[in-house]
């Protein structure tokens, strides 16, 4: 049973990560606009310019 | 108006969606209102950002009404006032963009890199509506970069009192964040080492019991020193200036939860509350994160600081300066250009000034000046440049004086809410309960005593009090949020609930700035109408304005001989044509005009006249009548009283309506008010309203664009919503009454825990339920009924 002991001991170890996780992403700013970066996802990659780099674009993800 | 139906006739600008007049300007294939609009058009397809016009039809917006002169920038000391960041090579700078309003903004404005290369980065904050921007100083500069946001479109709101600085070192809503994760994480935690005991644990087990309790009273720790800590410090300095609040009754349980929790685990006699403690504290502070929650990113605190230029232009030794405002001194000589405003006092030197002073008096009508006349602060010159020279400066003008008033100096009193007023009592009770049920064990048993004095602080520690307010007010206020009425703070609905007397500004209040249009008695071909339409937009008269923009005509002739009496009318000959518009008295006839009407006369020929239309905002009729059945109803209008007649009926008393009111006037009527006693809510708009929205009670700013300037107030509504006013005010009552009831259900829950706690039969695991299910429950519901109320009051 002494196990136990040490099991709470690392989830505690685990929960603090997450929580220290949490208080970089706040302090970087990072909850300050919850909005933009939803909007921002979903615009298209740039698209291929004239000079010519189409053949570049990797297969697996062509646009159509 | 011309059929839609053909696929093939555009009738929309490609870019910001207005109808297109007669004649469009056409780039492409596409079609656009204004030379604005093509150019916007024209830069980005030549810099490959067409996209901007695919995420969203017509995401643009109209670039009629275009400025500017930017050469302020690049005065360095300005230029430093405005940039977040700048070293040798790179500057940051955020700035707010009222346009931004889709995601092809977002999209447009984060590739501000392809337009000029010297622009390193942009970031879009959309809510706030904000683009911070990080460019290379050696190869671009502000001011370039300025123009540059301006030539697609985008022009900046650059004012003195950049509200953008003071969001950037608030950093309280991230404090907050924090000390809601650390109760949250302590909760969960404490919660599951809880768990075993309550379900039992064996004697066998006992080791696992001190161990967890010891681990408890650990995450106990952070969450009283910190995130209780703002508790413990408004309860103390409310304590030393003789308030109680709720924050006492709160702080006083809170602490001793975790006496008693540290005494139970220490001396192993018990599980203690802590898992009570956290949750109390992780909901509380969850409230307080809902009564701060913001939907929007208005100002409410604006000044004439924001309505004025950041910079005039000086004239010294025949030469043009930028000159920021604050520098500007008595005697300066200032050149003022078409469409800017005037920011001190002065005499006109040179030029042809006439004004709008619409904004600053009320008064719709341009007025003229003539050389060496004084010309207020607050102006908007409307054609062509003119010189002053400056006679006060900027803080001491006519119009910037009224801040200096005692309204504006120091804090107003805060918003008495009920929550203030109901935990008064509520602590005293809850002590003489405490100590009631300690005296009453004392004799028999000095450990009961103990037990039933703490169990009685900690159960009727008002969580679900301290909740009911916030959630249901941050409830209604995105309620109103989604109707456009944007209140200043949760303590503004309740202020609403009082309200018994309403004043109104007229001008640009309860009438309708962009006039819904013109009637149009006679007969005119399409011809005469090119010749009126030439003639009118000579001149700068509102009725002009709003005559030519109803016509909307292309210019096609040259006026000459152009005449115009100001207040009568306008004359001049277009195309070899004699043409007069104007008042009855001034083209000569009999007849006798109601309310604004322009008669036209084409060489000898009477066409007829136009009568501008309803002016009153829509509902503004009924809202009267609804209003003054609950309400004293007041009008204060900066004006003449040309429309005394056409206003009384909608006012129980014609002594309530009061014209030619200056600025100082409007405040002290409210004053006078007041000490009778009402509770005023001002509707106003313009800034000699400023100073009765600041003296009232409840201060709304009525305005058709939000991101307009509006004066300082509490509450700012849009223009759309104006008939609402009854139901707004309708469901702040309900809001109260929802407060009222969530008080009462919470006393009740208190009721049943205090049955126990005076016994001193509290265990752990009771508190453990009964907390978190009256808080639950008083969320629940005031959310809920909140919303059910708006429903009712067709607010949803």
């Amino acid at each position: 049973m002494n196990m136990i002991y040490m099991l709470i001991g690392f989830s505690i170890l685990l929960a603090l990560l997450f929580l220290l996780a949490f208080f970089w992403a706040n302090k970087s700013g990072q909850h300050d606009d919850l909005f933009t970066p939803g909007v921002r996802v979903l615009f298209e990659e740039e698209e291929p310019q004239e000079t010519g780099n189409e053949e570049k674009s990797d297969e697996d993800h062509s646009t159509r | 108006m011309k059929e839609t139906n053909s696929l093939t006739v555009e009738t929309q600008c490609f870019h910001c969606g207005d109808h297109l007049p007669e004649k469009p300007y056409p780039a492409d294939d596409k079609q656009f209102c204004c030379l604005g609009c093509k150019g916007v058009y024209q830069i980005l397809s030549k810099h490959n950002l067409s996209s901007y016009y695919l995420y969203n039809d017509v995401p643009g917006s109209s670039q009629k009404k275009k400025t500017l002169h930017f050469d302020y920038l690049d005065e360095p000391g300005i230029a430093a006032e405005l940039v977040d960041y700048t070293d040798a090579k790179v500057t940051v700078i955020t700035l707010f963009i009222p346009v931004i309003h889709c995601s092809s903004c977002i999209w447009l404005l984060e590739h501000l890199h392809k337009i000029n290369p010297a622009i390193a980065q942009s970031r879009v904050d959309f809510l706030k509506k904000q683009v911070s921007i990080t460019f290379r100083n050696q190869q671009i500069s502000l001011r370039e970069v300025v123009e540059n946001l301006n030539a697609i479109g985008y022009e900046p709101l650059i004012s003195l009192q950049d509200m953008i600085k003071k969001q950037q070192t608030d950093h309280s809503e991230r404090n907050l964040f924090t000390k809601i994760a650390v109760a949250g994480f302590c909760f969960g935690n404490v919660m599951l080492l809880s768990f075993p005991d309550y379900f039992g644990l064996n004697s066998l087990e006992q080791d696992f019991k001190n161990f967890f309790g010891w681990i408890n009273l650990a995450f106990a720790i952070p969450v009283l020193l910190y995130s209780a800590r703002d508790y413990f410090i408004s309860a103390w300095t409310n304590l030393k200036n003789g308030i109680l609040n709720l924050d006492f009754p709160l702080a006083l349980g809170i602490a001793v939860m975790f006496i008693r929790s540290a005494y139970e685990i220490i001396t192993q006699t018990g599980a203690g509350f802590v898992d009570t403690l956290c949750s109390l504290v992780f909901f509380l502070l969850i409230g307080k994160w809902m009564q701060k929650r913001t939907y929007h990113y208005l100002s409410f605190e604006r000044d004439f600081r924001s309505y004025f230029p950041v910079a005039v232009t000086q004239l010294k030794d025949g030469k043009e300066k930028p000159l920021p405002l604050n520098e500007l001194k008595t005697g300066d000589r200032i050149l003022i250009r078409s469409n800017e405003i005037i920011p001190a006092d002065a005499i006109l030197l040179k030029g042809d000034a006439k004004l709008d002073f619409s904004f600053v008096t009320g008064e719709s009508i341009p007025v003229e000046k003539v050389l060496g006349e004084i010309v207020y602060a607050g102006g908007r010159q409307l054609h062509g440049a003119i010189e002053l020279e400056v006679v006060k400066p900027v803080s001491q003008s006519y119009l910037t004086k009224l801040w200096n008033n005692e309204a504006f100096s120091g804090e107003r009193d805060p918003i008495k809410t009920f929550s203030d007023t109901a935990s008064r009592y509520f602590s005293i009770v809850l002590v003489a309960i405490a100590l009631a049920a300690g005296l009453y064990w004392i004799n028999t048993d000095v450990n009961k005593a103990v037990a039933a004095f703490t169990a009685v602080l900690i159960i009727a520690c008002p969580c679900a009090l301290a909740l009911s307010s916030p959630f249901t007010l941050a409830a209604v206020l995105s309620i109103f949020d989604q109707n456009k009425f944007y209140l200043k703070n949760t303590s503004v609905i309740e202020e609403l609930a009082r309200i018994d007397t309403i004043v109104f500004d007229k001008t640009g209040t309860i009438t309708n700035p962009e006039s819904a249009g013109f009637e149009f008695d006679g007969t005119l071909d399409q011809y005469e109408r090119q010749l009126v339409f030439d003639l009118a937009r000579n001149s700068g008269h509102p009725l002009s304005r709003e005559l030519v923009k109803w016509l909307a005509e292309t210019p096609l002739f040259q006026v000459e001989h152009y005449m115009e009496k100001v207040g009568r009318g306008i004359s001049g000959c277009v195309d070899g044509h004699e043409v007069k518009l104007g008042s009855a008295a001034y083209l000569g006839l009999k007849a006798e005009d109601h309310g604004s009407v322009v008669h036209i006369l084409i060489e000898t020929r009477y066409c007829g006249y136009f009568r501008s239309a309803q002016r009153w905002r829509t509902g503004f009729k009924p809202l009267a009548l609804k209003l003054g059945q609950t309400a004293d109803l007041h009008l204060l209008s900066g004006d003449q009283d040309h429309d005394r007649n056409s206003l009384t009926p909608f006012f129980p008393r014609v002594q309530q309506l009061h014209f030619q009111q200056s600025p100082q006037q409007k405040l002290d009527y409210i004053l006078q008010l007041q000490q009778n006693n009402a509770k005023v809510m001002m509707l106003g708009d313009g800034l000699n309203d400023a100073g009765a929205l600041k003296q009232s009670n409840l201060g709304v700013a009525v305005t058709d664009d939000i991101n307009n300037f509006s004066p300082g107030c509490d509450a700012i509504l849009d223009g759309a919503a104006f008939q609402k006013i009854p139901q707004f005010i309708k469901q702040a009552k309900d809001a109260v009454k929802v407060i009222h009831m969530s008080f009462g259900i919470s006393v009740l829950y208190n009721i049943v825990g205090l049955f126990f706690a005076v016994q001193g039969l509290l265990s752990p695991l009771m508190a453990a339920i009964l907390m978190p299910m009256s808080t639950i429950t008083i969320i629940l519901f005031t959310s809920l009924t909140a919303r059910l109320y708006a429903r009712k009051n067709k607010l949803l």
